[in-house]
């Protein structure tokens, strides 16, 4: 027997349907809830033909697909945390049936609760900081004249090069440690390709920060200041985001 | 109630939202999930997303 549609999950919340209910969600689909006690899952019916196991594993390479699916993902657990508590599931968790969808809320229960608990009125901030280039003052003029002398100042060259490395690793982490202090919780992704950040500087720092709400101010306030005291490295807030990096309780890798 | 959900959601780099929702968000085991069978998701995707970005920019230099 074969089924055509299946459902798209969202998120996890204890807020009430009618609330986010009818949105828009992936391809375009309606936004329903699944409830299973006391839990919501939001999610829509998806047709398997574009969202089954295989349809998914193509799609996920078209990047105009990709990119209209992670802000329709998106935009929905953005407009469901704004009225309530918010687990996000990640992108790509297809059900083909709701029996299976109760059974792992039911399974899962306790798990998702503690979740919206831990991460109720807290809000997940993005900072990012770049390597300013620091004017390098060029080394001595002129070609060296012997192969000692270039070899020496090749390797003045790579000891300089590491020493900066080494400060930015330092004042990335000083930096974090900073922003965490004002965060119930924090984690650092990789640094981005500069290829997609459309930035030539070097990325020291892509953190993510969850924050008491009624701390917001106090934490993009420190963001500013922090990026106008920390010479040598360029901040970038981004959010606020729903919980994604702070959905599971490990820290992600 | 929930209006305007569309307009800041065209700020957000795409990037900034991929590093969040293909490696967070909690992973469920479903029938269909990519998200547990795929521990290479995050890769394929980003892969996809710099050769895109990279074919409508400039060559990438190191790119094997």
């Amino acid at each position: 027997m074969s089924r055509e549609s299946g459902f798209w999950l969202y998120a996890v919340t204890d807020s009430p349907p009618d609330m986010w209910a009818g949105l828009s969600g992936v391809a375009g689909e309606p936004v329903q809830a699944v409830q299973c006690r006391g839990l919501g899952c939001v999610t829509s019916r998806v047709p398997l033909a574009e969202f089954g196991e295989e349809a998914l594993r193509r799609n996920l390479e078209d990047l105009d697909w990709l990119t209209v699916t992670a802000r329709a993902h998106n935009a929905v657990i953005g407009a469901v945390a704004r009225v309530g508590a918010v687990v996000p599931l990640r992108l790509a968790t297809v059900y083909i049936d709701d029996e299976r969808l109760h059974g792992m809320l039911e399974d899962r229960q306790a798990e998702l609760t503690a979740a919206l608990d831990r991460l109720r009125d807290r809000t997940e901030w993005g900072v990012k900081a770049y390597r300013i280039p620091v004017g390098r003052s060029e080394p001595e003029a002129g070609r060296p004249e012997t192969g000692t002398e270039y070899l020496h100042r090749r390797r003045a060259a790579l000891s300089a090069s590491r020493a900066e490395d080494t400060s930015m690793h330092r004042l990335a982490w000083d930096l974090h440690g900073d922003l965490a202090a004002l965060a119930v919780d924090s984690r650092r992704h990789p640094p981005q390709d500069p290829t997609l950040t459309g930035r030539r500087e070097v990325m020291a720092l892509n953190g993510s920060y969850l924050v008491e709400d009624r701390r917001a101010g106090e934490f993009t306030d420190a963001v500013a200041a922090l990026d106008d005291t920390t010479p040598g490295l360029l901040l970038e807030l981004t959010g606020p985001w729903p919980p994604y990096s702070f959905a599971s309780e490990e820290g992600e890798p | 109630m929930i209006a305007d959900q569309a307009a800041p959601e065209q700020r957000i780099a795409l990037v900034d939202l991929l590093d969040r929702v293909l490696a967070g968000g909690v992973v469920v085991s479903g029938e269909v999930t990519l998200s547990i069978a795929d521990v290479d998701l995050v890769h394929i995707s980003l892969r996809t997303l710099i050769t895109s970005v990279g074919a409508l920019t400039s060559p990438v230099a190191a790119q094997p």
